[in-house]
């Protein structure tokens, strides 16, 4: 999973691909700064200033899959999960944004691309999923848990696929006829990186339901009931 | 895990590319990548050219180019899916040392490498010569929407205390016996990702609260102390992309 550790670089994707996704993600971003506003005050950015460094330290924390190997979070689901779609996918911009500036981690002139990618596609269309989900699966713990699980495995597995169609559309090389060898390869190693950060992202997102429920933003008007209480005690 | 905070990127100078503004470095650095990744992969002599204002930005600057270099290592996975490409593109081959090769394939990598090359040490010297405040400013000073400073102001500031916070839990889970080695052992990490998303924003409350009693009223008087660039500042800042302009213009007219 360390080969997914950069986001994209300058010089993979042509210029005009690039302008055309970085003109998208700056519509995005207005959007999200409009939108955001209703889910979160102005003055509360301190709160959307926390969310994004916790993904940004999410993002640094590697986890054991297997020894030896470890991976990261991306995060655009679990942003989007516990803070809404617009806070969520300006937090993980953000994230973006101060990645290519100060740690050079993923080109400056990729920035839409990745933005698309990680924000629009990982955490603002995932969100409705989840909604979706959550609508159709019971209201129990466990219907949370495979809501959150199954967004997250789609947001990584649709993510990989943004950035396979941005290659197709203006990547450096020509594959071919190879290029369907290559997709599928890429979206099956992401099937299995979007397994670990589904596991993590709905345990996560249990835990905090679970402590703070009104903080979980996909679970607004989504009352749980409470985990039975430990067993023991009176008896 | 110092190496998560960006003030740790800085490296501290007095040189003359240290004292410019931010504003002027953002922008020589956003306009010098865009115009090597808009040169054709063909035009070798050009990339030679454009690592030349780079060095001389290295010289002036007096930072060390070998931390600076280890840092340029993130580019890594892509210059081994560059290696990849003369092995997997179409179209005609060219023989190499016994190796059959894609020719377009071979300029793919080569436009990867070169870009993805410059593009990543014209952001590491960005870093290493602007601190925090500086970058800020220079992002706000550019009309980049304020919300968006501001969260970057927060999480620049905070994302080391989570880290640290997260280095402490996981102290706290190892010296109780926890030994969490594959993917189905992770219920301890997730838990503590959940208590730290909790901290996070239990703190990012807290912090609200406190700005809230000292007067906050939803702007930040961020960057007030810091002089705005000058015009020299920005003809200076202007050399960068000006001479990686002229090194383009001179290779596709040529």
């Amino acid at each position: 999973m360390d080969t997914v550790a950069m986001h994209i670089a300058d010089g993979i994707i042509d210029g005009p691909t690039s302008a055309v996704f970085a003109a998208v993600a700056l519509a995005l971003l207005a959007a999200c700064v409009v939108k955001a506003r209703d889910d979160l005050d102005e003055r509360l950015v301190p709160m959307a200033g926390l969310t994004a460094a916790f993904i940004f330290a999410v993002q640094m924390l590697n986890f054991a899959v297997l020894p030896g190997v470890s991976g990261h979070l991306l995060g655009g689901a679990m942003a989007a999960a516990l803070v809404g779609p617009w806070v969520g996918a300006l937090c993980v911009s953000t994230v973006l944004i101060v990645q290519a500036l100060m740690f050079a981690d993923g080109g400056i002139t990729a920035l839409g691309l990745s933005i698309v990618n990680m924000a629009l596609i990982g955490a603002l269309v995932t969100y409705g999923i989840l909604r979706l989900l959550l609508k159709l699966l019971p209201r129990t713990r466990s219907g949370v848990t495979v809501a959150v699980f199954v967004t997250s495995v789609v947001s990584v597995v649709a993510g990989a696929a943004g950035f396979v169609l941005q290659f197709a559309i203006g990547g450096v090389a020509d594959f071919g006829p190879g290029l369907g060898a290559i997709a599928t390869g890429m979206l099956g190693i992401h099937l299995l990186i979007g397994v670990g950060e589904g596991v993590i992202t709905a345990t996560t997102v249990l835990a905090v339901a679970t402590a703070r429920p009104d903080l979980v933003h996909a679970l607004r008007g989504h009352t749980l009931p409470h985990r039975p209480a430990v067993a023991g005690g009176a008896e | 895990m110092t190496a998560g905070h960006p003030d740790a990127l800085y490296v501290p100078g007095d040189s003359p590319v240290h004292r410019l503004p931010g504003e002027v470095k953002i922008v020589a650095v956003v306009l010098y990548v865009v115009t090597v990744v808009a040169t054709p992969a063909t035009e070798v002599a050009a990339f030679a050219g454009y690592a030349a204002p780079v060095a001389a930005v290295v010289i002036v600057s007096r930072l060390d180019p070998l931390p600076l270099a280890r840092r340029a290592l993130i580019e890594v996975p892509f210059l081994l899916l560059a290696v990849l490409l003369p092995f997997l593109s179409t179209g005609p081959r060219v023989e190499w040392l016994g190796l059959t090769l894609s020719e377009p394939g071979l300029w793919a990598a080569w436009n990867i490498v070169a870009k993805a090359t410059l593009g990543v040490w014209a952001a590491v010297l960005l870093a290493a010569t602007t601190d925090v405040t500086s970058l800020l400013t220079g992002l706000q000073r550019l009309r980049c929407p304020t919300v968006i400073v501001q969260i970057v102001t927060f999480m620049v500031r905070y994302v080391h205390v989570l880290l640290d916070e997260a280095h402490r839990m996981r102290i706290a889970r190892l010296s109780r016996g926890d030994d969490p080695r594959f993917l189905w052992q992770v219920r301890a990490t997730a838990a503590g990702f959940g208590a730290l998303f909790l901290r996070a924003f239990e703190r990012g409350e807290r912090v609200y609260v406190a700005m809230l009693s000292r007067g906050y009223t939803g702007r930040m008087p961020v960057g007030a102390e810091r002089p705005a660039a000058r015009v020299r500042e920005w003809a200076a800042g202007a050399l960068l992309p000006a001479t990686a302009v002229t090194i383009a213009v001179t290779a596709t007219v040529a």
